[in-house]
């Protein structure tokens, strides 16, 4: 069984059509991409993936679990953790913080035993931190544990973003335009921490991306989206090669 | 953990300024150099400091306007002056019913804050201001016009005299209307106050550094963000704001224990009351607990001491305020102030200056 | 017959909140802002019409033409001192703040100036008052000027949008900054001929108010002007034919409040209307529904 299976999906703002009869179906473990050109309705997919929007129709299976009509959180619970295109980061809390609150379904404890320090409180705190400066290492962020998220430089703050997602403990990772903004030798260095956050934690990726060389280079398997529909989909290399995507790539 | 210790230090700190500045009153007032005037401003001063921490925990943390903290106060202080004068007989030890009446205060204001907050809280900022407002102008409307008296038969409400309630001989008058509450056990102490702004202060603090407390700031930077990894938006901002009403509900009850005559009027419970409470959090640095204490402190004894500028003294409230806005908020005013905190720590460290 | 007469009362009423509600709803529209100091610049209005008229001695026709352009130019003033430099903060709660700043100002400048005192207002209605029925009802003549003054700002406010360039402008600027920037509109000019037109009105709202009840202290403003904002947020806030619809409504609500349930309780009632309007429909009667972009 796929891991997330989505049939049929469609949502119109208004009178404006824009995402139609979408399907997409990802196996556990793959790097996925979707592409398309500006306004395709990438993002809004993501919406709905994530809840923020509800379809006006169509299937959404995560593990075979239909998760349509679900709030955000929820679908966070299920499994589903995202990044955002304009970054949307807790910025007045500390790095640390920010994945601290990605963390916060999975280590609990009550308001009161937080408010008088009982011992659950420190036993909970310490693991979090643990858990928090793990995750962190892993994107080479522990150093500035301390820092607020707004004072970190651009790049920093993308790979923080999808720390915090991946501290929600998906099953499936949402990254919408990672490398946006980021020069070549970033966007390098985010393929390979990409492909190793796949491999060391065994993560399912879904991700929107304008880099061309990010998509063919990690990519194993790609939607095409074009005015909300899907235009190809496959294997990495025949997706590219078809005469169809082009035509909508190069706009004749 | 470096972290954790440094956030303890910061709270440690603001703990014993209270208690020193404590100190320091009580030495002055023994050595007489207090002046009575003065004295008679420590409890109130007590229930405003605990009101600030309250409302910078609504405005700082939870990142909400609250214009009717002084309703949730009024809320707290009337509940708990009716509880304190019925029950005069029947709990004559003091210290208990002053702490079922403080519970009685921040229970009902704490309700309060969860009924106004459940259906406000979904909405957008400036809706709970003035939503706010409104309910601080509807509980004062209220109590203006409440009668409840006692007698052998039991309570008796009435909304128009305290004649229509229609008591036995013997029966008395508890709430008066536009008269209010009079002889409410002047419980209240400058050492009790202090007490409970070091309690406020702890559970204000704890929840800041906690999960819920993240959860809260997190909403408050990012509410979208915050839904997509899994925190409850509706549950933590009504914790936060429930919290938030149960403490001025504890200012309140500090604050009606305090008087002898209770009523319910614009300059105690209306409006300007909770604007000089955004005045002092504001002043103080929003998100800044111990910046709101010095504020209250200094805002309220100042005038007090400068008797000749108390016509001044809205006037000069209503400059600070926006004088204070522009010059912490403004962007041209920001980027001016890194330009020169830049300039001054040019020569020192570079990281430094990266990090401005 | 008293019914009518409370219905009359409550329009008459309900169309000053209406012409400050403008005020309201078109500077939330295009600046985003509560401007909380709206209500103020009523009383201020009243204060320089009672003023030039008791202590200058105009006619009152000039007078009031002298509060109008003066509440323009503090209108403008406080928009460009105090509002200008937050309208990008990254805070929304910042400009708000200033703005409670900026009326607590006002205030306590008419204060020091005027005095705490109740001042009473000389109407300024020339209009004799008209009886009905046989003399069972009468319709003031403050009641007469105010309606038509309502109608006669909505008809004009409805047409300079709709016809104007500048009212146009406006338009583009509330539904998106950036991009009326970039199609060379004068977005800082804009905001501040909204603040102009909302101040303004504001002045004649004071001068109906006043003249229909006749005080004045410097708290005068607030509590209509608050009112007015609750009128604004009921017939949804952003729409002209809302403020107009909100603020009558709210108007009759409380003239009837008054008469029916308890005259004390008559602001509670107000305020209960807004807090109910918000549970049910929180967009308020004519207001769009506006999502975050995700």
């Amino acid at each position: 069984m796929a891991l997330l299976e989505v049939n049929n999906l469609g949502i119109s703002f208004g009178g404006l059509r824009a995402v139609n009869e979408f399907h997409l179906k990802i196996e556990k473990g793959c790097l996925y991409g979707l592409i398309g050109p500006n306004g395709a309705g990438k993002t809004t997919v993501f919406n709905l993936l994530t809840g923020v929007y509800k379809p006006n129709e169509g299937v959404i299976r995560l593990d075979g679990e239909n998760i349509v009509g679900k709030k955000t959180i929820d679908i966070n619970k299920a499994g589903i953790a995202r990044t955002f295109q304009n970054i949307r980061l807790f910025k007045d809390l500390s790095v640390l913080d920010n994945v601290k609150a990605g963390l916060h379904n999975h280590y609990r404890y009550s308001t009161l035993e937080g408010i008088f320090r009982l011992p659950k409180y420190h036993k909970m705190e310490k693991a979090m931190d643990e858990k928090a400066l793990e995750l962190l290492s892993v994107f080479d962020l522990d150093k500035e544990a301390d820092t607020l998220a707004a004072n970190l430089p651009y790049g920093k703050q993308r790979k923080l973003e999808i720390t915090r997602a991946l501290a929600t403990e998906p099953k499936l990772l949402l990254l919408d335009e990672p490398a946006a903004g980021m020069n070549p030798n970033e966007t390098k260095e985010l393929m390979e921490t990409i492909r190793f956050v796949r491999d060391e934690f065994h993560m399912t990726i879904l991700l929107i991306e304008h880099d061309m060389k990010l998509v063919s280079g990690i990519c194993e398997e790609l939607t095409v989206l074009n005015f909300g529909e899907v235009l190809a989909e496959g294997k990495t290399s025949d997706v590219l090669n078809n005469p169809e995507v082009i035509k909508a790539y190069l706009g004749e | 953990m470096k972290k954790m210790s440094k956030t303890t230090k910061d709270n440690m700190i603001t703990y014993l300024m209270v208690i020193l500045i404590f100190i320091v009153v009580q030495i002055l007032t023994s050595t007489g150099n207090v002046s009575s005037l003065l004295q008679g401003l420590l409890v109130p001063l007590c229930a405003y400091i605990i009101l600030a921490v309250s409302l910078n925990l609504t405005v700082g943390i939870l990142g909400e306007l609250s214009l009717g903290h002084a309703g949730f106060m009024c809320v707290g202080a009337f509940t708990s002056a009716f509880f304190s004068k019925c029950a005069m007989e029947a709990i004559p030890v003091t210290g208990l019913r002053y702490f079922i009446a403080l519970l009685i205060g921040a229970a009902a204001a704490g309700a309060c804050g969860i009924l106004i907050g459940i259906p406000v809280l979904r909405l957008k900022g400036d809706y709970l201001a003035i939503v706010t407002l409104a309910f601080g102008e509807i509980i004062k409307n209220i109590v203006n016009v409440l009668f409840i008296g006692k007698d052998e038969n039991g309570f008796h409400f009435s909304t128009k005299d305290s004649l229509s309630l229609g008591l036995e001989d013997g029966g008395k008058v508890i709430i008066n209307g536009p008269q209010g509450i009079t002889g409410t056990p002047k419980d209240s102490t400058f050492i009790i106050g202090v007490a409970l702004i070091l309690v406020t202060l702890f559970i204000v603090l704890n929840l800041m550094h906690s999960r819920s407390g993240r959860a809260i700031m997190a909403i408050r930077d990012n509410r979208i963000a915050a839904e997509s990894v899994g925190i409850n938006i509706t549950k933590y901002k009504l914790m936060a704001f429930s919290i938030s009403a149960a403490l001025a509900g504890v200012a309140g009850v500090i604050y009606a224990h305090n008087l002898a005559t209770l009523t319910a009027q614009p300059k105690n419970f209306g409006y300007n009351m909770s604007i000089m409470i955004l005045v002092f959090v504001v002043l103080g640095g929003i998100g800044n607990m111990r910046g709101s204490i010095i504020a209250a402190i200094i805002l309220t004894l100042l005038p007090e001491l400068l008797r000749s500028l108390s016509d001044y003294r809205m006037l000069i409230y209503a400059v600070v305020l926006i004088v204070m806005m522009l010059f912490n908020w403004s962007p041209k005013a920001i980027e001016w102030r890194e330009k020169f905190s830049a300039k001054f720590r040019r020569g020192k460290n570079k990281s430094a200056k990266e990090a401005a | 017959m008293s019914f009518i007469s409370y219905l009359i009362n409550g329009i008459s009423l309900g169309s000053v909140y209406a012409i400050i509600a403008l005020g309201y709803t078109m500077v939330y529209g295009i600046a985003k802002m509560l401007n909380f100091a709206h209500g103020d610049v009523i009383m201020i209005g009243a204060y320089v019409v009672m003023t030039a008229i008791a202590g200058a001695g105009m006619p009152p026709l000039l007078a009031v033409l002298l509060a109008v352009i003066f509440c323009t130019v503090l209108g403008v003033v406080i928009e460009s001192v105090a509002y200008r430099p937050l309208l990008n903060a990254a805070s929304s709660l910042a400009v708000l703040i200033t703005a409670i700043g900026v009326s607590y100002l006002l205030q306590n400048v008419a204060l020091l100036i005027f005095g705490a005192n109740t001042k009473s207002f000389s109407s300024v209605v020339p209009v004799p008052a008209l009886a009905l029925a046989g003399g069972a009802l009468t319709i003031s003549g403050e009641t007469i000027v105010t309606i038509a003054s309502c109608i006669v700002i909505m008809i004009g406010l409805t047409l300079f949008i709709k016809k104007s360039k500048a009212g146009q402008a406006m338009l583009a600027v509330s539904e998106d900054k950036g991009a009326a920037q970039l199609m060379g509109i004068n977005v800082n000019g804009t905001i501040a001929l909204t603040f102009a037109i909302g101040s303004a009105l504001a002045a004649v709202a004071g001068v109906l108010l006043c003249s229909a009840y006749p005080s004045l202290t410097p708290y005068t403003g607030a509590m209509p002007g608050i009112k007015a904002f609750v009128a604004a947020v009921f017939g949804g806030i952003g729409s002209i034919p809302g403020a107009l619809i909100g603020g009558i409504l709210l108007g009759v609500i409380e003239i009837f409040g008054k008469a029916y349930i308890s005259s004390q309780m008559a602001d509670a009632i107000v305020f209960g209307v807004l807090i109910i309007v918000l549970i049910v429909k929180p967009t308020g009667i004519l207001g769009k529904n506006i999502q975050e972009k995700v």
